[in-house]
């Protein structure tokens, strides 16, 4: 079980927790890595409280269940930290990493005691700013990659970029907008 | 694996018949009599007949065979004795009778 | 799935969407509107009309196959007894979903539990790379001419059908080599041999054709297994009709179906790090059941659980449940056997789950009393 990496996403349906959770396995399998992206299903519902999982490994990985002990859990919408409780299982030698505008200091009071790491990006602002319209996955998706290092930025940036034009073959315009935004949240984490 | 469909009945083995019971070629429905389902039968009065061919089309069974334009015998091999046939000549030359 | 199918490239794909296999049509859709397959992909109005298509196509001489899930099934009933008296070698992708009700759009086996006596054969993947494996090697085996039966081919809804997980693939050319053409015997288009499909049997006929389709079964498991040889000479990946996992020296087993068979390796790997002689029965074919061969793999355990995800109803257990039990009580097997239901509705199976399965069978070997024999997991209660 050696380099094994797990971690769990709390967004709200149609935030693109999934998507950004699914988007993660696949540029971690571009890097030779075993992975799992998955979302815990229910009927969709705009809006309403969903979570999301990535396992990252070095070996095969053959568990099917649910994440409850994570490394790593990405809070997508900062309200969730009242609705849910974003901290259950998470490791203390692991990290939390919140979307939210406000000074980290102001967060770690809500999340009911947690001792490891917190980390914080404005999310809203990045992606104001790089695609002009609000997509928090993104962002998110740079900041846990450099968060849980699992691979380094410019592997990470080369194989997004080929993702993309993938992904966005109907509409090459959106790729500098969202490449922008992956390089400015490497740099906003913190 | 075609059947034969004149070798089925009741003492042909499962591994004899068809997978899936498929019934290969076609008109095998001749070979099926099914003349014995009724006991009455239409007779045929050939002097009262002015070979309208009405009984023809109406026939379920095709069991009113035609040659040069000219209805023949009933082919009782396989004509079910529905009557229908008499019900639709109007010179009343078919007449219903019980088979002995 | 979706990708294998491009693969075997079939000649008729009747489908109507329904979660969570949805995708699996909607991707092929897009093949074929791409070009990049010959098949005749036709968007029925519905389930009960996707699998008459199929029917339909398949008796006419084409490869054809359709997807469901769930409802979908359920609404496919009658004609899943159709396909297979009829003896046509089509496919099913089913993306395994709890039936309603209470509604529910997650996995358990009760989809397609409740059609393993409809004469089909029934194949179970635990990941995405099975479930691949499975649908490449499908045709092979329904198409051969000792069996000539309607093949299944099962994986968990959303639990692997939406997950992201590695996955190696074949080369197209090397699907369709190994796929090969599809020569029907016989076919409603050939015009050298008209002939009638499908024609009522009165009492004096029908139990001989149910005779017929048994022996179709009968051969399915050895066409399974000569398939999968063939299969792994191309791909190097064994299967075969159940997977034995650290079975050799067990003494206590579990036998289980689909995507929990996963995590339950490694609650085997974790227990056998602690000197827990524990071993795992992953059953590949469930429909035929291969009685014998279970019964065997089972021989030296002294306790073993069965794990059904989908109930039965009859007091006693699941279906797998009964079909492992009547394998071990012909094989005079000595063995305590308890049937557990897990699962239901998508319900979460930790590795923690299967650790405290195995350390309950432990209890009953103590015991020597296999004590209540149908028992619930991750209930509340």
């Amino acid at each position: 079980m050696s380099n094994h990496t797990e971690i769990r996403w709390h967004g709200r349906g149609g935030q693109g927790a999934k998507t950004a959770a699914l988007l993660l396995a696949d540029v971690a399998f571009q890097t030779g890595k075993y992975v799992q992206g998955f979302p815990e299903y229910g009927p969709e519902r705009m809006g309403a409280p969903i979570t999301a999982y990535n396992r990252i490994s070095d070996t095969v990985i053959r568990a099917h269940s649910n994440i409850y002990d994570p490394q790593y859990v990405v809070v997508v919408d900062e309200s969730l930290l009242e609705a849910v409780d974003v901290t259950s299982g998470l490791k203390e030698d692991g990290a939390i990493l919140i979307n939210t505008e406000r000074p980290k200091e102001e967060v770690i009071p809500h999340l009911k005691g947690y001792k490891g790491k917190v980390y914080t990006i404005d999310a809203k602002k990045v992606s104001l700013e790089a695609i002009g319209k609000y997509f928090p996955n993104t962002p998110l998706l740079a900041a846990i990659v450099k968060v849980a290092g699992i691979m380094d930025e410019d592997t990470f940036l080369k194989e997004m970029r080929a993702s993309f034009h993938h992904k966005f073959a109907s509409k090459p315009e959106v790729i500098e907008g969202n490449m922008k935004a992956l390089e400015m949240a490497l740099k906003e984490v913190r | 694996m075609a059947t034969d469909i004149s070798k089925l009945g009741l003492k042909t083995r499962w591994q004899d018949l068809t997978e899936g019971m498929v019934i290969a070629g076609a008109g095998t429905s001749k070979a099926f009599n099914t003349g014995e389902w009724s006991n009455t039968k239409p007779v045929f009065i050939e002097d009262k007949c002015k070979q309208c061919l009405l009984c023809v089309p109406v026939c379920p069974d095709s069991s009113i065979p035609v040659k040069d334009m000219k209805r023949g015998a009933f082919d009782y091999e396989h004509c079910k004795g529905c009557g229908i046939c008499v019900k639709a000549c109007p010179f009343g030359a078919i007449t219903m009778e019980g088979v002995n | 799935m979706a990708i294998a199918l491009r693969q075997i490239n079939p000649d008729v794909f009747p489908a109507f969407p329904i979660t969570p296999s949805t995708e699996i049509p909607q991707y092929f859709a897009s093949f074929a509107a791409n070009g990049l397959v010959d098949t005749e992909f036709i968007p029925v109005e519905s389930e009960h009309s996707s699998m008459s298509a199929a029917i339909g196509a398949s008796a006419a001489g084409a490869r054809s196959l359709t997807a469901t899930s769930s409802c979908g099934l359920a609404y496919m009933w009658e004609e899943l007894y159709i396909a297979a008296s009829n003896r046509l070698p089509l496919a099913l992708a089913l993306v395994n979903r709890a039936l309603s009700g209470p509604i529910n759009i997650n996995c358990d086996h009760s989809d397609s539990m409740g059609a393993r006596d409809a004469g089909w054969i029934q194949i179970y993947a635990e990941n995405n790379q099975e479930a691949y494996d499975n649908m490449v090697q499908a045709f092979c085996i329904s198409e051969h001419k000792d069996v000539r039966l309607p093949i299944m081919i099962c994986q968990d809804g959303f639990i692997t059908s939406h997950a992201v997980e590695n996955i190696e693939l074949l080369e197209d050319e090397e699907v369709k080599q190994f796929v090969g053409e599809y020569e029907p015997e016989n076919y409603l288009l050939n015009p050298e041999c008209p002939m009638a499909a499908g024609p009522y049997s009165v009492t004096d006929y029908y139990m001989e054709a149910k005779r017929s389709q048994a022996e179709g079964m009968r051969h399915a498991e050895q066409a399974v297994l000569d398939v999968a040889e063939k299969f792994k000479a191309l791909s190097g990946r064994a299967y075969g009709l159940f997977e034995s996992y650290r079975m050799e020296d067990a003494e206590k087993a579990v036998v289980m179906i689909g995507s929990a068979a996963g995590t339950a390796k490694d609650a085997v790997d974790r227990l056998r790090e602690r000197g827990v002689k524990a071993g795992l029965i992953k059953i590949r074919l469930f429909r035929p059941f291969p009685a014998k061969a279970v019964a065997e793999a089972l021989k030296n355990i002294k306790a073993v659980a069965i794990m059904d995800r989908a109930e039965g109803y009859t007091n006693h257990g699941g279906p797998l449940g009964a079909d492992v039990m009547a394998a071990l009580f012909r094989a005079k097997s000595a063995a305590h056997a308890v049937n557990i239901i897990y699962g239901l509705g998508g319900r979460d199976v930790r590795v923690e789950d299967i650790e405290k399965v195995f350390a309950d069978l432990q209890q009953i070997i103590d015991d020597d009393d296999a004590g209540e024999t149908y028992r619930y997991m991750g209930i509340r209660e």
